[in-house]
């Protein structure tokens, strides 16, 4: 929709500059920037109150940034601004699609509904905006099946489709995540961001989790944007790890070398009693060498 | 619980001794309640002076009912009710069937074939002249408070956006049936889906400022919008005439056959005796076509993906707009659609009276609507149906209740205590079944079976 001047390299789906977000007095982001790659699971970490979810909410929409440009690239060469679109518009448009901290399903609807909600422009399109739906002419009868299949799709990706008539809101925690995931990938996305998607979920459900998004990568070459506490899934599954401590970036690389970096250790990970000295030695030395 | 053995034989001394303290306790509590309310009135006599009038009869009453009601309760019904519970947890079977009874499975189509018949079968008991009560007071006027729940329905029932404000609309379509046809004489089925479009293009227009508004901010707006709306019919007397009202609108005609005495109309059409029944009937079909239209249209919608979309966004408005949908225009189809059918009742009501007044569209018109949606069940059709049957056909119940002038006095106007038994019955029902009549939500597509939703997982919507 909104052209720009291609500076970036076609493999760049996502670049984030100079990202800045103010509350008030609070600068919850401070010139941010950074780059995820088509194809890549990106992480974004970081400690509590860091800025992630800011950040997230910048790139989908649901905040203005104060300051600063994203930019999607979208396959087909077509680039977006992000933060000039309104939030449902980078969904419909650019294909960004997301999930939430706090899980944010339709409870009182079935798990299949959920996931036929998810698919509404395009049925709305087939519908001829309920008109010609209404009287029964047109395509929708047609696309309304293929939406079940797309959703029976989704469903046994996400080992749900023994609950697809039951209630979204009666499903166990760990299936909840998944469905939302699966409700995400139905809206057919480029890029999928989620908010710490393993939040809450004991290790065998981790695990599966880890499948589902490798499985998502490497059959729809979806790109994935993840803010993760639980380092099993961050390390394990992102090909580069973004760290954030208080709204600004302190490391960008891949996992190994995010593992290693003495800064991130010093905010993050936390360090064993006797290497205390030597990270301090080490930060320091990097912060006078920065200077 | 030491009763429950002998429950079936006598209550033992222990609970009878029991129940004759608390039976004392409640006594003197509703003595020292009522002693001042009910057992002295003040009045004033024949000179202007303050009396004090004693009712120390009915004061008694009072007291003993309490008593009385609080010894029953004590000894003979809670006893019975745990014996009951008892043996049925003892049995460790649940009571749910899942065999339905054929009433329950042919509901829907048992009630159409009933209100089909209705009229016809009144006719041939009362005769054509002596249906007209029954027809026009039950019929036609339940029948118009099922349509206009069933429209506001869409808006609070599907999309969660609470409207106070209802009624306006429902101004609209009359007013606008009123005045096309009186200065124009447009007929009714021209203006009728005129009518409609109308209130709609009303609903987009309030849409359009209320739509950042959420939950009580909403409320507050469009209660004010059918304040505004009023208050113009009032008050613009050079087009509504103001607080007179518009009088002698045409009536409704079938396909040009009117309804009147002339040599054309149609009882002398079709031979038969010259009665007012005619025009009551064929509004009563009238009105029931505009219902089941509505019915129609509703769950027709249900299953579109603008009526998932509303649902969604009665659930979660924000998860509604990460997945790309327009929750403006989406909030906006709502109002319109759901102002739309309260046009059409409108334009129906302005036919059927042949006389449209501001006093007709007051708040409480659209506190009643609400409360008769929230009462079946935010969202079940045949639950609202109901509800609009006990409040709206329970109030014209109690205006035919002569025989209640005997017991309380010739003074005694049923009606006036509509309101009274109206909220009462609101709290009874709420406390027994806080979703309404039918609180469950049929889903709208499925992959294997149709399994009702319950209640409590469904969201009311916060605006």
């Amino acid at each position: 929709m909104s052209p720009v001047t291609n500076t970036m390299s076609d493999d760049t789906l996502l670049k984030v500059e100079h990202l800045s977000m103010k509350f008030g007095g609070l600068m919850a982001i401070n010139d941010f920037s950074f780059e995820a790659k088509r194809g890549d699971i990106t992480a974004l970490i970081g400690p509590n109150g860091a800025g992630k979810t800011t950040v997230f909410n910048c790139i989908t929409g649901f905040y203005k940034p104060t300051m600063g440009m994203i930019t999607f690239n979208q396959k087909s060469g077509k680039q977006y601004l992000l933060e000039r679109l309104p939030d449902f518009r980078i969904t419909r448009e650019a294909k960004v699609a997301r999930t939430f901290q706090n899980i944010r399903l339709f409870s009182g609807l079935t798990v299949l509904e959920n996931l036929l909600v998810a698919q509404h422009n395009k049925l709305m399109k087939a519908s001829g905006y309920t008109i010609l739906g209404l009287i029964g002419v047109g395509p929708y009868k047609r696309e309304a099946a293929g939406a079940i299949e797309l959703a029976r799709f989704w469903l046994e990706k996400a080992d749900l489709i023994d609950r697809a008539d039951d209630p979204a809101g009666d499903l166990p925690y760990g299936a909840q995540r998944r469905l939302e995931i699966a409700r995400a990938m139905c809206t057919g996305p480029e890029l999928l961001c989620l908010d710490e998607p393993a939040a809450g979920l004991n290790p065998r459900e981790s695990a599966t989790l880890n499948a589902l998004l490798k499985s998502i990568r490497a059959e729809t070459g979806t790109s994935i944007l993840l803010i993760e506490h639980d380092m099993s899934v961050v390390m394990e599954i992102s090909d580069h790890v973004v760290v954030l401590e208080y709204g600004q970036k302190i490391s960008d690389g891949t996992p190994d070398h995010v593992k290693n970096d003495p800064r991130v250790i010093a905010a993050y990970l936390g360090v064993e009693d006797e290497e205390v000295e030597e990270v301090i030695a080490a930060v320091e030395q990097l912060e006078g060498g920065a200077n | 619980m030491a009763n429950i053995e002998n429950s079936a034989g006598k209550p033992d001394a222990g609970l009878v001794r029991k129940g004759l303290t608390e039976a004392l306790f409640a006594a003197v509590l509703s003595f020292g309640m009522f002693v001042l309310y009910v057992g002295l009135k003040t009045d004033q006599n024949i000179s202007n002076e303050l009396i004090i009038v004693q009712r120390w009869g009915l004061l008694a009453i009072f007291v003993a009912v309490a008593a009385i009601g609080r010894f029953a309760t004590v000894v003979f019904l809670r006893p019975h009710l745990d014996s009951r519970k008892l043996a049925k947890s003892r049995q460790g079977e649940l009571d749910i069937s899942t065999e339905k009874s054929f009433f329950h499975r042919h509901f829907l189509k048992i009630a159409l074939i009933a209100l089909l018949l209705y009229p016809m079968v009144v006719v041939a008991f009362k005769g054509p002249q002596g249906s007209l009560t029954y027809v026009d007071n039950f019929g036609i006027q339940i029948l118009i408070y099922v349509m206009l729940a069933w429209g506001l329905n869409i808006v609070v029932g599907l999309a969660g956006l609470l409207d106070l404000g209802y009624v306006a609309f429902y101004a609209v379509g009359a007013y606008s049936y009123a005045l096309l046809s009186s200065y124009f004489g447009l007929s009714f089925w021209v203006l009728l889906p005129l009518s409609g479009i109308f209130a709609a293009l009303w609903g987009v227009i309030l849409g359009f400022p209320v739509l950042r508004l959420r939950g009580d901010y909403l409320a507050i707006v469009t209660l004010a919008f059918g304040e505004i709306i009023r208050l113009v019919l009032i008050n613009w007397t050079e087009v509504t005439k103001g607080t007179f009202g518009i009088s002698s609108i045409p009536k409704a005609t079938l396909f040009g056959i009117p309804f009147d005495a002339t040599a054309g109309g149609f009882a002398k059409l079709f031979h038969l005796p010259i009665s007012s029944a005619y025009y009551k009937i064929f509004l009563f079909y009238l009105i029931l076509a505009l219902c089941m239209l509505t019915a129609y249209v509703t769950i027709r919608l249900r299953r579109m993906p603008i009526g998932r979309a509303w649902e969604a966004l009665r659930e979660d408005e924000i998860a509604c707009r990460s997945l790309g949908i327009n929750t403006v225009t989406t909030k906006l189809t709502a109002f319109a659609t759901g102002a739309m059918f309260a046009g059409f009742a409108g334009s129906f009501f302005a036919a059927r009276q042949g006389f449209v007044s501001p006093e007709s569209f007051v708040f409480l018109e659209s506190a009643v609507i609400l409360a008769i949606v929230v009462l079946g069940g935010m969202g079940s059709l045949t639950g609202i149906a109901i509800a609009a049957i006990v409040m709206v056909g329970g109030t014209e119940l109690l205006r035919s209740m002569d025989f209640l002038k005997l017991i309380f006095g010739p003074d005694f106007t049923p009606e006036l205590y509509r309101m009274l038994i109206f909220g009462l019955a609101m709290v009874v029902v709420m406390l027994f079944k806080p979703r309404g009549f039918v609180g469950s939500r049929e889903p709208t597509a499925f992959l294997r079976e149709r399994k009702a939703i319950s209640g409590s997982f469904i969201k009311e919507g916060h605006g």
